[in-house]
């Protein structure tokens, strides 16, 4: 039932499992179903609308980690793909009439397809080029975007039709709470058992050492590919849920400062790690809204201090990344991993 | 014919800010194998503090963009020393995401010192328009140009006939060569820098002047650099130049043609899709170096 104090595996099953033990599985269980009950309950609607976002950046950055932290594969382009979700949920929503559960993975299957659009340069480039590729990406998609007026509908944004349920129209943050939740619960479940397997392994044999994973016969680019087709896949659901959520869909929210967000998420988070994209999306998403918070507070006693602190936190968000690339490369997943281990250990910490 | 010709002016001279900004960015490339996010900050920050200068101590506007410039070399010294020092062996994505932390830095900080507005340069030469021929041409534009070309060429002399610029060009050839041979490398990282924020400095003065101060839109000529650079080739000097020029000659021909046919911003994205295709067909650009790799 408890965890050994060494390494007993014995088993290559053993290695793979998610869980160790039972506690964990059961911890889990407890907690999401606290959770899902709990929160809504005691919660006021602002708490409500953080959790919505986070649970929304939660899905994007475990997109971004899948490709950037265990594929190796530098992208500055994930905010376009996200929007790429938004846009194609608002128009498989507004035009096709197709109801949110099928509009949401389409959505996704969609973002995919561009993702591994934009995926192909990664054929011949990697490192450097690559991240620069996705960068054009992010340019190329904010000009559709924007310009592409009878598709988009351009700066006048595409309003979304409410999701509805049978009789049930997701509204309200309370509904979108569950909705963004679920979501949450099955693209984490799939990205983790995504890396148990035989693809997962290719992707991190691609990111340790690309020569050594195509001489043991791993075919590059297509997993290069795949990484980039599912990384996109989870973004551009994270996308189609923040497309309802926000009943409107304009080209200014997917910029490349949405891209950089993500990027700090993985940072931040610890790339690689499976709770990363949580701690990432959780610390970028409720730092903004603290200061947000705070110079509301402030701004009766100071009124210009809005702008001030509007640049005050650019400052501390850049702040924030460097710190962490100097001091904890590996994000908080490892500093979480080094506190655990010192209380499993302790009083004996050596 | 007369349109063209008005075009391709207008982009020769934003794409000799292009080439200039360009220039640095690959100055630090070849040295340090960095990409630097923040250099279109660099600009900003030198206009924004040639300006400051001129305001605060009512120096001559020319002496302020000196003091300026020297600024700028400090602030790439401390960035390197503080920021990229650290870096060094570490993977791609934490060398790109400092770049970007320091650019959000800089930013805000731009933001909160001078506000988000839009400023001015005193105006130097005379506003009336030149007219050359069929085409009109204002003296700023001329004056940009002019600038332009003079640190290309103090750059083609810095790298041929003095000892720094021959010991950059051994530390970007090989790095434990020159380092054999008592150059300091670590001593070159930095004055890699320094040379970097200097010029991207004198590109956002040029800027400024042509086109007044606006942090967003100095900026934003960071992130044109990646075309051009990635045209020219990454790690090749007369590459920015050649690339910076044809980006801004291209941005120009494509905003000034496909802009009525499609309605609008093809100027912003003409670039990035040439990015693409290059990076498709010939990622090693115009004149970089040819990197093969065999297992």
């Amino acid at each position: 039932m408890f965890s050994d104090c060494g390494d007993f595996k014995t088993r290559y099953e053993q290695e793979t499992a998610v869980f160790p033990n039972d506690v964990g599985r059961l911890a889990l269980g407890i907690f999401i179903v606290v959770w899902f009950l709990a929160v809504p309950a005691v919660a006021g609607p602002h708490l409500l609308t953080i959790a919505n976002l986070t649970g929304i950046a939660v899905i994007g950055a475990t997109g971004l980690n899948l490709l950037t932290g265990y594929t190796g594969q530098v992208t500055i382009g994930h905010g376009a793909f996200m929007g790429v979700g938004a846009y194609a949920t608002a128009i498989l929503a507004a035009r096709a009439h197709l109801p949110f559960w099928a509009a949401i993975p389409l959505a996704g299957l969609i973002t995919a397809g561009v993702g591994a659009f934009f995926g192909i340069p990664s054929l011949r480039l990697k490192g450097l080029y690559l991240a620069i590729a996705t960068l054009a990406a992010q340019f190329i998609l904010e000009y559709v975007f924007l310009h592409w007026d009878w598709l988009t509908r351009g700066t006048s944004g595409f309003p979304v039709p409410t999701a509805r349920l049978g009789r049930w129209a997701v509204v309200g943050e309370r509904p979108f709470f569950w909705v963004i939740g679920v979501s949450v619960v099955l693209i984490t479940w799939l990205n983790l058992n995504l890396l148990r397997t035989r693809v997962g392994r290719a992707f991190v044999a691609i990111r340790d050492n690309d020569r050594a994973a195509s001489a043991i016969g791993i075919p590059l680019f297509r997993y290069k590919l795949l990484a980039f087709f599912l990384s996109a896949f989870m973004v551009g659901v994270a996308g189609a849920l923040y497309a309802y959520y926000l009943g409107v869909v304009v080209p200014g929210k997917f910029t490349l400062d949405l891209s950089i967000d993500y990027l700090a998420m993985g940072i931040v988070g610890g790339l690689g790690t499976a709770l990363g994209p949580f701690y990432g999306a959780i610390v970028i998403t409720v730092l903004p809204e603290g200061l947000r918070a705070a110079s509301q507070s402030l701004s009766n006693v100071f009124p210009n201090i809005a702008t001030a602190l509007n640049a005050l936190r650019e400052v501390i968000f850049g702040v924030v990344i460097i710190l962490f690339l100097l001091f904890e490369p590996d994000g908080l997943a490892d500093r979480w991993r080094v506190a655990r281990a010192y209380f499993k250990l302790w009083p004996f910490t050596y | 014919m007369t349109i063209f010709l008005q075009l391709l002016v207008n982009g020769i001279v934003v794409g000799m800010v292009y080439a200039l900004a360009a220039l640095g960015f690959v100055l630090i490339y070849k040295a340090s194998r960095v990409i630097n996010f923040a250099q279109g900050y660099f600009l900003a920050l030198g206009a924004f503090g040639a300006l400051a200068i001129a305001q605060v101590t009512h120096l001559p506007f020319a002496l302020a963009v000196v003091l300026s410039l020297a600024g700028s070399a400090l602030l790439g010294l401390l960035v390197e020393r503080v920021l990229l020092r650290p870096m060094i062996g570490e993977p791609v994505i934490a060398v790109i995401m400092v770049t970007i932390g320091l650019a959000a830095v800089l930013r805000g900080g731009i933001v909160l010192v001078w506000g988000a507005g839009n400023f001015g340069f005193p105006q130097l030469l005379p506003e009336a328009p030149l007219t050359i021929g069929p085409l009109i041409v204002s003296p700023v534009h001329l004056g940009a140009l002019g600038i332009s070309l003079a640190m290309l060429a103090a750059f083609a002399f810095f790298f041929r006939n003095t000892t720094l610029g021959v010991a950059m060009r051994a530390v970007a050839d090989d790095q434990q060569a020159a380092q054999s041979l008592g150059v300091s490398v670590r001593r070159i990282f930095a004055v890699s820098w320094a040379i970097a924020a200097v010029v991207a400095a004198v590109a956002g003065v040029v800027v400024g002047s042509i086109n007044g101060l606006n942090a967003d839109a100095l900026s934003f000529i960071g992130l044109k650099v990646f075309p051009a650079v990635i045209l020219g080739g990454l790690d090749s000097v007369p590459g920015a130049v050649v690339g910076g020029v044809a980006i801004g000659v291209l941005e120009n021909l494509a905003g000034g043609y496909l802009d009525p046919l499609v309605g609008g911003g093809t100027k912003e994205v003409a670039p990035f899709v040439v990015l693409v295709l290059v990076l498709m067909l010939r990622p090693y650009g115009l004149f970089g170096t040819v990197e093969i790799e065999r297992v």
